[in-house]
């Protein structure tokens, strides 16, 4: 008994997190089949767009350029115990590019966008608004899930990209206004130092992100359990489920592209 | 004529359980075209579930369910549900929207998409024909005290002209002046579309303002069903019970 006990909770563990997987799973083959399925709200998608991209600008935009800065005072401080304080510029733009940028606006898009679509489409469940969707003969996966999932495969990326961009200037403005850097040298160098793989590479991390965080909102809005309990439950879950499937998903992605 | 149609809704056998709570036994009722049919019964009593099993938002374990006289799973899903209104206990109006794009929801999207400013039209024939100003169409939901939230919920119910409406607890947390407003309302609604009403209430006030024909549903299972008229001389105890609020009786009240 006392040795089955610790046995058999560990399978029941593993048998929930099996389960739940398979629901993430089926949601999102749900999902998929409804985007290529007519028919598309435009306006929905629109106003995802401006809610996910737009909005998470300001956000996206500090986090990429307080983190640029500090980064390049970290490689100054650094590099200069081997004397390689050079290397601020590629350092600082590798390191955005290929890692921060992405992973930085991931998490934030996962604080911002997916607490906020778990947040609304859980209190749509609880206020009987998606039961009101379907007796309107309007299929919530569409009109919800969709028009968000689309919106955060296009939207992210870019997101990722601006960031991209800002951080390196972040790193720019500290290495060029405190560390006596040469301007005109800095950007040379950040530019002369990427490769196409390594944008290509944020891109795609930028939209897998998009879609995993906008995946787990919808997800766990549509599981949400009653009253404002339920609400507060499906949010929190959503963003630690995106939160770490964002750092999986970046593993991943870092050794299919950077591995060996 | 009418008699040899048949029933608008008709349930047979219906079960329902949710894990080892049963909530629906064996359901069977019956409602004719164009009469307006109340369900009572206690909180828990199943009476949603009944109506989301007909609407399909809830699958029945067991049972068949047929609507004018085809089983409710039978041909287009977007067709099934075009031929319903609804009003739902909390509104259900959409936060994101101004009130006419709630009304005209079913208007602007899908197979009944009309021009914005025809629909937009007709959700304002359909708030006055509520009570509500047009001044009102622009507003969103939460700036609505809530009557005015249930008028709303109710243009949207018959906004596309339905056959059938449900109206799921219409005078739930309306204070009795407004909730005799929302039940005469529903009634001259009903009365002038010839639709099929179903309600769901506990408030003896909407059954006796709202209803043709009467059905009670304990247990699981109707207990009584019949004409308005006749629910005062029945001899059913626990319908009695029921409408006349008796703690003591066959119904086990929680103290």
């Amino acid at each position: 008994m006392s040795l089955a006990t610790p046995l058999a909770l560990i399978g029941r563990a593993a048998l929930g997190l099996l389960a739940a997987i398979g629901r993430v799973a089926l949601f999102a083959c749900a999902a998929i089949s409804h985007v290529v399925r007519p028919p598309v709200y435009g306006r929905e998608f629109l106003n995802a767009l401006l809610q996910i991209g737009w909005l998470s600008l300001p956000v996206v935009g500090l986090t990429a350029v307080f983190t640029g800065g500090a980064l390049a005072l970290q490689i100054y401080s650094g590099g200069a115990r081997f004397n390689a304080e050079a290397v601020v510029p590629q350092i600082v733009a590798i390191g955005m590019v290929r890692e921060l940028g992405p992973v930085l606006v991931g998490l934030m898009i996962a604080a911002r966008v997916t607490s906020s679509i778990a947040a609304e489409i859980a209190t749509m469940k609880v206020t009987e608004q998606i039961d009101a969707l379907v007796t309107l003969s309007t299929h919530p996966m569409k009109y919800l899930v969709v028009p968000r999932l689309l919106a955060a495969l296009i939207v992210v990326p870019l997101l990722v990209a601006v960031g991209d961009v800002i951080g390196i200037f972040g790193g720019y403005f500290v290495a060029t206004g405190s560390l006596g850097f040469n301007p005109a040298a800095y950007l040379e160098n950040t530019v002369d130092f990427l490769e196409p793989l390594d944008i290509v590479s944020s891109l795609v991390k930028g939209c897998a992100f998009g879609g995993i965080a906008a995946l787990m909102g919808c997800f766990y809005g549509m599981q949400s359990g009653r009253g404002a309990q339920g609400v507060g439950r499906a949010t929190k879950g959503s963003v630690e489920a995106a939160a770490v499937l964002i750092l999986a998903a970046n593993f991943l992605l870092t050794g299919v592209f950077f591995s060996i | 004529m009418t008699d040899a149609l048949p029933p608008m809704i008709e349930m047979r056998h219906v079960a329902k359980a949710f894990g080892d709570k049963t909530v629906l036994r064996d359901v069977h009722l019956s409602i004719p075209r164009g009469t307006s049919m109340v369900i009572i019964g206690g909180s828990g009593s199943g009476k949603s579930v009944t109506l989301k099993c007909i609407l399909g938002l809830i699958e029945p374990d067991a049972g068949q369910i047929f609507v004018d006289g085809h089983d409710m799973h039978e041909g287009d899903r977007d067709a099934f549900l075009a031929r319903f209104g609804m009003l739902f206990q909390g509104g259900a109006l959409f936060d994101s929207l101004p009130v006419w794009q709630n009304v005209a929801f079913r208007l602007l999207r899908g197979a009944l998409k009309r021009p914005k400013r025809e629909a937009r039209e007709i959700a304002i024939e359909k708030l006055r024909r509520v009570g509500l100003t047009p001044d009102v169409a622009d507003a969103f939901p939460a700036e609505l005290s809530g009557g005015m939230q249930k008028r709303v919920g109710l243009a949207r119910a018959i906004a596309a002209d339905p056959e059938i409406i449900f109206f799921d607890e219409p005078t739930t947390g309306l204070d009795p002046i407004m909730a005799g407003v929302i039940n005469d309302l529903i009634r001259e609604i009903v009365t002038e579309m010839g639709a099929t009403a179903m309600t769901i209430t506990h408030d003896m006030s909407s059954v006796r303002a709202i209803a043709d024909d009467v059905a009670m549903l304990h247990d699981g299972v109707i207990k009584w069903t019949g004409p308005v008229a006749e629910m005062d001389r029945a001899a059913d105890p626990y319908l009695q019970q029921f409408i006349h609020g008796r703690a003591e009786g066959p119904i086990e009240a929680v103290r």
